[in-house]
Formats: structure tokens, sequence, C-alpha cells
């Protein structure tokens, strides 16, 4: 988990994914994928494979697997400021089983998904249900999702605090014209048990240090958390063969955070086998409650966090991938077959967060310059179906 | 949890409205929205990706796009 605190206490995305390919009363199609992805941002490199298989057993059911890694290294401004830039190094390996079954107009998907890194272990299950109605013109989605973590600590075998997760989701999916579709999400999330990173500190004013004027303590985080999250989506079929999305999804919770996220997409077919996707995506929130970059004193409040991840900010993202068929019409039992690019670009802007880097005199503590940083996101990937 | 009786109410309009609806867009009218260009979620494996880099970075969770929701964490 390291001092960036990288790995959100966890529930697989893939096992959640997998179930909304397609219409409920058809199975997703078979297919093979591999990719490869980096991050680098802010000091950080992430990167590392993923695999993902479908297939089906008869003719009603399918099973699907996924292997994924992230390899991490380097050093965030948290470790800089707090250790001394030491770099690190760390591993997290998730994998993913699942299974979806077909009866009528509805699909129904269980998976299971275990990720473990050295400091903390996550077990996830999630049961989906989704049903096609009104000649198909309507899918309605629900899904729920439990998790199980554990957190622990390099260097302190004695930590191991549990944290249970669970989720409720409920989508709907609506033909509105020949050209255009809608779709409408909620997802509440509730989070019990440990929720601080063991390893993030608060920073404070503390008189007695002349030299920088403040100085670091643990975090301290409420145990239970419970947010709320509603999405509308739209995709519009253009004359000239390509489609324009939109989207906005408004996020709340019981730390006190409101989030909104904009986000539009245009997708575009080039000569006979490429596929061109471009997307814009912008996000701002406001910070938590008990957040804080500076507090007056140890223990001033009940609850203080200094995650930047829980500060006042926005980021701005651009996205370009690029697809190319390289097999089509057939070849040696596949179908087709496509490699793709795929490039983000995102800016991170803090509000009330500040670049500790930036040594001021004592007398000046809490005017450090903003941090703000960009990271470059890539991918290339292979998918195959059968 | 301000979010769920607003959800609910609108779930029961859409819901309680179909009874009384014909279904306006025909099965052959619908070549344009089964393009692969109209499909939400092309690249399972690339949008699980994805939906790893925001919220680890972010406050914000639940229900990400294209695919009737989803945690997106990791």
């Amino acid at each position: 988990m390291a001092v960036t605190r990288y790995l959100w206490p966890g529930c697989s995305a893939l096992g959640v994914l997998l179930w909304g390919i397609g219409h409920a009363g058809v199975l997703p199609e078979e297919r093979a994928d591999v990719l490869y992805h980096s991050y680098d941002g802010g000091g950080v490199t992430v990167s590392g494979p993923s695999l993902l298989v479908l297939k089906k057993v008869g003719s009603n059911t399918e099973l699907n697997g996924n292997y994924y890694v992230d390899s991490i290294s380097g050093a965030s401004i948290d470790v800089q400021v707090i250790s001394g830039a030491s770099q690190y190094s760390e591993k997290r390996t998730e994998m993913t089983g699942g299974v979806d079954y077909q009866h009528g107009n509805s699909t129904m998907s269980l998976s299971y998904t275990n990720s473990k890194e050295n400091d903390y272990k996550a077990n996830t299950a999630s049961f989906n249900i989704s049903m096609d109605m009104f000649d198909n013109m309507t899918t309605l989605t629900m899904g729920y999702t439990r998790g199980w973590d554990t957190v622990g600590k390099t260097g302190d075998p004695t930590l191991a605090a549990g944290l249970d997760r669970q989720n409720y989701r409920l989508g709907i999916s609506q033909v509105l014209t020949r050209n255009l579709v809608m779709e409408l999400n909620y997802e509440g999330i509730t989070d019990e048990g440990m929720l601080n990173n063991p390893y993030r500190k608060v920073r404070y004013r503390d008189p007695l240090d002349t030299l920088d004027g403040y100085s670091f303590a643990d975090e301290k985080y409420p145990h239970t958390r419970t947010s709320s999250a509603l999405a509308m989506r739209m995709r519009y079929f253009l004359p000239w063969r390509a489609s324009l999305s939109a989207g906005y999804r408004y996020f709340a919770d019981t730390w006190g955070i409101d989030a909104h996220t904009v986000e539009v997409g245009y997708t575009h077919p080039l000569l006979d086998r490429w596929m061109l996707e471009t997307t814009l995506r912008q996000y701002t929130q406001t910070s938590a409650d008990f957040y804080s970059d500076l507090l007056d004193f140890n223990g001033s409040q009940n609850f203080y966090a200094r995650d930047k991840v829980l500060s006042s900010f926005s980021d701005s993202s651009i996205g370009v991938k690029l697809g190319f068929d390289i097999i089509k019409g057939g070849w040696h039992g596949i179908d087709h077959a496509s490699l793709n690019l795929a490039w983000n670009k995102i800016w991170y802007d803090y509000r009330n967060f500040r670049d500790l880097r930036v040594v001021l005199p004592a007398a000046e503590v809490g005017n450090e310059p903003l941090y703000h940083f960009s990271a470059n996101v890539v991918q290339f990937f292979m998918s195959a179906w059968f | 949890m301000k979010l769920q009786l607003p959800l609910l109410l609108c779930a029961g309009l859409l819901l309680g409205g179909c009874s009384h609806l014909e279904p306006w867009v025909k099965p052959y009218e619908r070549a344009n929205l089964a393009d692969p260009v109209m499909s939400a979620d092309r690249d399972p494996v690339s949008s699980a990706y994805i939906a790893h880099v925001y919220p680890v970075r972010e406050a914000a969770r639940g229900a990400a796009g294209g695919h009737g929701g989803g945690c997106g964490c990791n």
C-alpha cells in the first residue's frame, strides 16, 4: 500500500464490468485480451499486464477470468516529504473468476476477486442481475458486492485490521430513439473498519520546531464511510457513422465530500480497419470535513487527515485510443482481432494541499505553494474474438 | 444516502410509465444502435484498467460509466 495509499481499499472493477457487456438476454462475446498498462505521474510509476478471457460453456453459461498486476515504484510527494525521498517498489496481484448465466431475457453473474500485496489483502464477491424488458428497449440492472479486506503495515507484524465493504447498484438503460440511448446508474457504498492509511501523516503547527514550524503525527479517520453516486450517460449515433457520448456523475459521502464528473467522447471509424476514440473529462471535489493541510495543534480535531485524495481539488484529462483490426473475416478459428494503443493525460490541481518540498521559514508555515502534477497513462492491448 | 429517495422516485415513474407505453423503436430500426461505434464498453480490459486509475486518486467512487455500475476501485 505504501505511503501514497495507491490502492484504494478495493473491490474489483472487472467482476462488475463484465456483467454489463452487451444486453441482458445475450451473453458477452467469447474473447481474449492481453494488455500492458503504464501510469507515470507525481513521482510514481505503476505498470503491469492484464489478461482477460471469456469462454462459453454450453449455450447459457459463460466463464470469465482475469489476471492483473500493478508493479509500483518511485517516491510520491508524501514519501518525499515524510520519509526523505526514499524510493520504494511493491507489487499487487489480482485474480478474478466469474460466471454468467443467461435465462430468457435475464443474465445473472457471480464473480470473486482476490487481491494481494505485501501489506494489503482484499477479497471481493459480486452478484449482478440484468433484465431486458419493454421489447428490449429497456435494460434494468441490479448488483450487490461484498468485500473483506485486511490492512497491514510493513515493519509492524501486529497490525492486521479489518475493513468490510458493501456496494449496492441499480441501473437502467433506455433506448430513446433509433440513434440515442441513455443510461442512469446509482451506486451506494458503505465501508466499515480500518479506513486509515497506516503510513500517512498529518502535520500540525509546532512552535518547538524552529526550523520548519510544523511536525507530523499519525492520521485518525472515522471507522465508517457511506457514499452515493448517481450518473447519467447518453450516446448518440451521428449521420456519418460516428458516435458522440456525454456523461455526468454526482457524488456525495458522509465525510462531507461532494464531487462532480463530466465526460464527453467521440468515436469515429477510419478507413476500413481503424477506430479512433477521443475523450475529455473534468472532475472536481470538495474536501472531507476532517481534512486539514495544517492543524493548529496536534489533535485539534476529533478526526484528522492530510491525504490529498480527501482535499479540495480538480483534475482534467484528455484521452485518445486508436484501434486497428489485424484480422477480419476469420483466420484459424479467430473471428477477428485488433491491436490498440491508448493514451490519457491527466492534470491534477490541488486547492488546499501544499507542496512541502518547498521549505519556508518557520514563521511562514502554511504558505507553501499549492501542489499540482500531471500524469501519463498508456495502454497497449490486443483483443481476439473466437 | 441523500440520493436514495429521488432515485427511487425516478425509477418508480419510469417503470410505472412503461405499462401505458408501446415500444416506439422497432427491432428493425436499431441498426445504428447496434453499430460498434455505439458500444459503451467495446474494450472491457481497457475499461477495467481506466476504472482503476481515476478512483485511486479521487474520492468519488461508484456508478462508473458504460456498464451499469461498478465500484472502479483497486
